[in-house]
């Protein structure tokens, strides 16, 4: 089911945490809301869920006004940042809550629960307590539970952010297949342009409460709509008004042409990638990135003089 | 270590000559001269009508004091409204106020010339009978189960309870699955503390009851009028209902204990195992250290 959200406007007292956001999130879609702490981000996906009523604006589930409808009435399946798992029932009562709770008879439960336990791969922890689980099982564990009432609309309010970068890889490889199985629309809120990268089809970038742009990842990088998406989906080199991906900036031994002059103040290795620090003689620092081979071709080092040339970049006019 | 030593020697031997020798040498001279004389003091029909009459104040003000408290808690831990920080001071003012100003203030109520002196001439008895020993009790025991659920409402958060409602459950819901089973400990442990206080309550009871005995005397009268009426030559009577008093009391904290939550359920098993005192203390609910002081308070009055 799609979620449209109209002219939504948010205040917590004085601080304006959404401010007249308008977004159409496509049915089936994984859409991410990525954005710094305190972007209203969060907020956005918890009025969506029902936990938050917004001031002004509407929220639509497909083609239906939810706005005054409760959280429990909207079909909406949610995980939180920090589990919110039921602490005092086991694994198996916490993915069969929302099954119990609609009255759901006892076999179908116990079906939709193995089914599900099998699908997020805890068959075998059925009866363990969310305090027996690694942060990875807990958030598998809540996720299994939203899915349990079949909701139209999936919501992840930084679902990642609580495990360690390792688990939070393979938990984001996870999502992506899980959603390719069970294509309901997802929302994942994140402050990691990467993650928002990795997993979404959709980008929408927020900013002080106001989206900045709407697009896949790849149009967010290549043609960011404005200076904020430019430096938030990625590392950007600032020259006066231009702004210059550290990958489009191209390294030479020689002068050629209008390349300007730069010394190599440190070389960082990370694998596949190199990351080269550079300082222009009128004190300007740059970064480039390039590939091993090409470091390895320049045969780049500290105190080198390199002659760099930007290959591309965006002036954003105001 | 010699440090951890010496601390756990002064600790003990603190408790020791405060509370465990005084109270020790009160079953010492009950049962001094066997069991006989201190079962005949104890079961006599005045003693055992005075337990019956605690007995009955108790059950009918911690169950009374317990819903009140967890709605209490609630609401000033999950709803904002105006007055809500007057409420909160409010509901402290029974550990403030002495007792014996508490039942006072009913007197004052109830009594001759008081606001609502007219319900006795309605046939409503408040004073000198259970009604008023009952209001007075509620009236002191009652802060101490808002006062260990709002630390753990507080602790907890509302997120498990959001995550509920998002599955589809309705507010009351949500509350009896969800909240009360996370709060379950500390209106255990509240309900062991308001037990504790009702039974033991003396000032404020003392004053409303009119000390009638055989009619208005409860447990901790009757061992203030035995001791009186002994002139101190042979208090066995007042003795013997001390150690009743005490019993009741060890009962209702071994109770708790029976209860204990399972270590399955416990939030932290990750947490190293501390010694024997650590490992007592993290099962137990936040803000109970607070009230552990609170529980000796009535137990002095016994």
């Amino acid at each position: 089911m799609g979620i449209t959200v109209v002219e939504v406007t948010k205040k917590f007292g004085d601080f304006v945490a959404l401010d007249d956001v308008t977004v159409a999130i496509p049915e089936g879609s994984l859409t991410a809301l990525l954005g710094p702490s305190g972007s209203g981000k969060s907020t956005l996906l918890r009025v969506i869920a029902g936990l938050e009523d917004p001031d002004r604006g509407q929220v639509l589930l497909g083609a239906d006004d939810v706005t005054s409808r409760p959280a429990r009435a909207r079909g909406v399946g949610m995980v939180f940042q920090h589990y919110a798992a039921f602490k005092h029932m086991t694994v198996w009562e916490n993915v069969a809550f929302g099954l119990k709770v609609r009255k759901r008879p006892k076999a179908e439960i116990g079906r939709r629960v193995h089914e599900l336990l099998e699908l997020v791969q805890l068959e075998g922890l059925a009866k363990r307590y969310p305090a027996q689980l690694s942060g990875g099982q807990r958030q598998r564990m809540a996720l299994a539970r939203a899915l349990a009432v079949d909701p139209e609309v999936l919501l992840l309010d930084e679902p990642f952010g609580a495990v360690d970068a390792r688990v939070r890889k393979e938990l984001r490889a996870w999502l992506r297949r899980l959603h390719d199985e069970v294509h309901v629309t997802t929302i994942i809120v994140t402050h990691d342009q990467e993650e928002a990268m990795e997993v979404a089809g959709q980008i929408v970038v927020i900013n002080q409460g106001r989206v900045e742009q709407v697009g896949t990842p790849r149009e967010l990088y290549d043609s960011p709509a404005n200076e904020f998406v430019m430096s938030f989906v990625g590392p950007v080199n600032r020259i006066g008004d231009t702004f210059v991906r550290p990958r489009d900036i191209s390294l030479g031994l020689e002068p050629d042409g209008d390349s300007t002059e730069a010394m190599v103040e440190r070389i960082v290795h990370l694998g596949f990638e190199v990351r080269a620090e550079l300082v222009r003689d009128d004190g300007q620092h740059l970064l480039a990135q390039l590939t091993q081979e090409e470091a390895q071709a320049l045969e780049l080092e500290r105190g080198l003089i390199v002659y760099l040339k930007p290959s591309r970049e965006t002036v954003f006019t105001p | 270590m010699t440090g951890r030593y010496a601390l756990r020697f002064g600790a003990l031997g603190y408790l020791t000559v405060l509370l465990l020798v005084p109270v020790g040498l009160v079953f010492y001279r009950t049962f001094q001269h066997g069991l006989h004389p201190a079962w005949a003091a104890a079961t006599n029909p005045q003693a055992q009508h005075a337990l019956w009459l605690t007995l009955i104040i108790a059950a009918i003000a911690v169950p009374l004091n317990t819903a009140f408290g967890v709605v209490l808690g609630i609401a000033l831990v999950r709803h904002r409204f105006p007055g809500r920080g007057l409420l909160n001071a409010i509901v402290d003012l029974p550990l403030a106020l002495s007792p014996v100003v508490v039942g006072l203030s009913l007197y004052l109520l109830y009594g001759t010339g008081g606001w609502l002196a007219g319900l006795s001439e309605h046939g409503v008895k408040i004073l000198f009978s259970l009604p008023g020993m009952t209001l007075a009790t509620i009236f002191v025991s009652l802060p101490f189960v808002v006062r260990e659920v709002v630390p753990v409402l507080r602790e907890i958060g509302t997120d498990q309870e959001q995550a509920a409602e998002t599955l589809g459950a309705a507010p009351f819901t949500t509350f009896r699955r969800i909240t009360l089973p996370a709060i379950r400990w500390a209106v255990g442990y509240g309900v062991v503390l308001t037990t504790a206080r009702a039974i033991g309550e003396f000032g404020a009871v003392s004053i409303v009851s009119g000390r009638i005995e055989g009619k208005t005397e409860t447990l901790p009268l009757y061992v203030q009028s035995q001791f009186d009426s002994s002139l101190g030559v042979d208090p066995t009577g007042a003795f013997a209902a001390s150690v009743v008093l005490a019993l009741i009391a060890l009962m209702t904290v071994l109770a708790m204990r029976l209860f204990r939550p399972s270590a399955a359920s416990l939030a932290m098993p990750l947490r190293g195992r501390g010694g024997f005192a650590g490992a007592a203390v993290s099962t137990r609910p936040a803000g109970r250290m607070r009230s552990v002081s609170e529980t000796s308070g009535s137990k002095e009055e016994l």
